[in-house]
Order: C-alpha cells, then structure tokens, then sequence
C-alpha cells in the first residue's frame, strides 16, 4: 500500500476544497457583506466570530490545516501540467488551464491577505473596519483585493464542478453540462457578494 | 493542370531516439484522392525534398489502412489524428505532419506505443474465462447493453486522447483515458464484471483515474467518438464506492 497514496491524496484534495475550505469561503464573504451596511455593522459581525468557542481549534481544522494541505498539494497538481489549449482550444481545457492560474493567484492572494490580517491580529493588530478601510484605500491594494476574490471565487466555483465529477456526482454529459451553468450562477452571486463588501470600505 | 499541381508538406524528422527533430519540406505530385499515407508513400519511392536533393525515405507506422488500428497516428495541422483518413483534399497546406511527442519517437513519425499496452495489462483489460475444466456458458448479455458496450470496445488504443490530456506528459505517470475506459468496457460485461475490484483497484494505484484534471480534449479529440469523460466519470462514481469497501469492508463480495 504505501507508495500508493496518490489517490488518497488526490481524493481528500478535492474533498479539502469544498468542506471546510469552500465552506469557510462563503462564510467568510457573507460575514463581509456585513460592511454594506456600515462600520458597526461590520465590526459586529466580526467581533462575533473572533469570540466564537474553541477559536483556535476551529481556525486550526477548519481553515488553516486544510487550506495547507489543499495549496501545498495544489502546487504540485498544478505544475504537473502541460498546458495546451492554444492547440485544444475547447472550454473545458480553458477552465483546466484557469484553475491551474486562479489556485496559483489564489494563492498568492490568500497568503498575503493572511499575513496582512490574521498574523497581523496575533501581533496586535485590530481587525476591524477601519484596517480594511486602510487598505483599500490603496488604489493598488484595492485592485490586488478584486482580483483575488474574484479568483478565488472562480477557483472554487470551478472546483465545485469538477468535485461532482471527481465524486462520480455527475457522470452523463448533460448532467456536467448542468452543473456548469449550476457552477456559473454560484461564481456570479458570490462575486456579487465579495465585490459589494470590498466596495463598502471604499468610500 | 492537375498533373503538374503538387501538395506542400512539412515534415518534422528525427533520425533516432536521441537525436535533434528538423524540418524537411517535400512537393508531392498531387492525386485525386490522396490521403496523407498516400503522399508519404510517394515520398518513399522518390525520396527527393523540395530543394531537389536525394534524402532518406520518411518512417512511419501503418497497418490497416482504414482507421481501426490506430497504427499510424501522428499530428496533421496540429491535430493529432490517423494519417491514413486525413484526406489531402480536407487538409489546408501546407501540411505539417509531426510525431505524437507524448510517446518516445523511434524514428521521425513512428513512435513506440508501448506504454498503453503495458497499462491495459495493468488494469487487466480481458475476461478471464480459463480454468481447469469446462466453466460452461457465461451469463448472457442484453442486447441493449451490448449496443452500448460496442462504442467502448472501438477503442484502437491510438494514443490520440494521450496524446490531447495535459496531463499525461514526462512530469506525471497517468496511464490516459484509453485504458481507464477499457475498464468500464470490462466490467460492464456480465463475466468481466466478476473481476470488477480487480480493475477498479488497479486504477486506483499510482498514475490512475484521479490523475485526471477534467479538461475533457480526449472526448473531443477522439477519433472513434468514445465517451471517454463519461467513463472517467463513471469509474470515479466506482472508486468512490470500492475505496469505501476496501476501508470499511462490506456485506458484499
């Protein structure tokens, strides 16, 4: 058996991406939209889930660990690759070659994100509104937090299709036709939802 | 006229395994109904390129001549696809034939297949119906479900959808969709289906089914029209079940 992990590893990648970690997106947008309805609203909604019980056990098992596991092995699916669709110039080739990009932009996003934020809190730093205010108040920053989310949302909307087909959830051509446009509709709603919250701390 | 017209091709050579690919352009007198085998053919008996000088004949692989052996693949505009159904009259020009890279190249177009067959051995891509005495007929097999299971059985095991994923190349061991899909045919058949774990458990070793990346070009490059992605997802609906087998047990063989 050893030696033969690869589809353990394969298989609990996928399974990582969409429980906890496409689980703890959502949240984590829906707790941000909060902002749309003002700094204090925010700053509840926040405040609430830094005081959630077992703090750290959660962020351990549910976002951190996980989230490692899902990029580190991410890295390696996605530079083993050999990128053709200039020549297969089919839409499903582009959404592979667009999740191998947005797991990597993601990445870097998330990475920076975190530090600027959840390692910053561990240093002292409060998040609130009035840091992501800062933030974003850097016309760069602001574009770096667009198209991060937006990635981030496409890679797992994507994700979430071929986690269908990954679990045998969907077999038939019409089914994977289905849950493209299924997979479509989420990537456009959550959008929606972490475009407006970025646009509420600019003002 | 016709007899003085000639088709334009470029051909990528290698003279051995090892050594450097290079271009070599030929003028081929034209004939209706040509097909890229043809044109090639043409090339071996007078084996002059198109600056006029005397070269080594082109090599390449052929066997049936009508797309169901899948001998003499290689890569025509881009395409990878069978030299012998490229019909020269289809195909804009010039025409590029090159090898299928995917495979180690033996000698200019003709590559050495060999990986596939070695994969269909290690998913056990047969029916064992040997035994020491007479195990009399076999279940019978509905007449829809051997329709249906005929499409699979097509496979010619080509290399063209291999040679489409990108994720079989020299950074990964994935076996491809052709063998993947000789699983489903195997154990859709009412006595293959006895060895069903056998074939599930061998693609879920290293280099198999989850290797795949879901980029769907080897259904849309397959000559033979297989529903190679259908397959895939059908033996990831399989594993799923066989992994949960293999790691709780079950109340069925």
């Amino acid at each position: 058996m050893a030696g033969n992990r690869e589809y353990f590893y394969r298989r609990l990648h996928s399974l990582l991406g969409v429980i906890p970690v496409g689980l703890f997106l959502i949240q984590h947008l829906v707790v941000n939209h909060f902002a749309t309805k003002g700094a204090d609203s925010f700053n509840k909604a926040a405040h609430f889930m830094e005081s959630l019980p077992f703090r750290y056990v959660l962020e351990i098992f549910v976002i951190f660990l996980p989230l490692l596991f899902h990029a580190i092995y991410g890295i390696y699916i996605a530079f083993t690759a050999k990128n053709n669709a200039s020549r297969y110039n089919f839409f499903r080739n582009w959404m592979f070659v667009l999740q191998r990009f947005t797991g990597i932009v993601t990445l870097i996003f998330v990475v920076w994100h975190v530090w600027e934020t959840r390692i910053a809190a561990a240093f002292g730093a409060e998040v609130n509104f009035n840091m992501m205010e800062n933030i974003l108040s850097n016309p760069f920053m602001l574009w770096f937090y667009i198209i991060g989310v937006v990635s981030t949302i496409f890679h797992f909307a994507n994700g979430l299709w071929s986690f269908a087909v990954s679990w045998g959830i969907t077999v038939t051509p019409r089914s994977q036709l289905i849950s493209t446009y299924v997979t479509i509709g989420i990537f456009i709603a959550l959008s929606i939802v972490g475009i407006r919250a970025i646009f509420a701390f600019v003002s | 006229m016709a007899e003085n017209s000639t088709v334009h091709f470029i051909i990528s050579r290698q003279d051995s395994p090892d050594s450097e690919p290079y271009q070599e352009e030929f003028h081929v007198p034209y004939r209706p109904n040509m097909n890229v085998i043809s044109a090639l053919m043409e090339i071996r008996r007078n084996p002059v390129n198109a600056e006029g000088k005397e070269t080594s004949p082109i090599t390449w692989d052929m066997n049936c001549l009508e797309e169901v052996c899948g001998a003499c693949s290689m890569i025509i505009n881009g395409k990878p696809r069978q030299s012998c159904s490229a019909i020269v009259d289809q195909l804009e020009q010039p025409i590029r034939l090159e090898p299928m890279r995917t495979f180690p190249v033996v000698r200019d177009l003709q590559v050495d297949r060999s990986r596939m067959f070695d994969s269909l051995k290690k998913v056990k891509a047969w029916i064992p119906i040997d035994g020491t005495y007479d195990l009399g007929p076999g279940p019978r097999m509905p007449e829809v479900k051997r329709q249906w299971a005929y499409e699979l059985s097509k496979c010619m095991t080509c290399g063209v959808c291999l040679e489409a994923c990108p994720n079989v190349n020299s950074k990964s061991n994935f076996i491809g969709p052709a063998p993947l899909s000789q699983v489903r045919l195997f154990n859709a058949h009412p006595t293959g289906e006895m060895n069903k774990a056998e074939r599930l458990n061998a693609i879920m070793e290293d280099g198999g089914l989850t290797n795949c990346g879901n980029s769907q070009n080897c259904v849309q490059s397959c000559p033979k029209g297989i529903p190679l992605t259908t397959s895939i997802a059908a033996l990831n609906r399989d594993t799923t079940l066989q992994s949960f087998k293999n790691f709780f047990g079950s109340d069925q063989v």
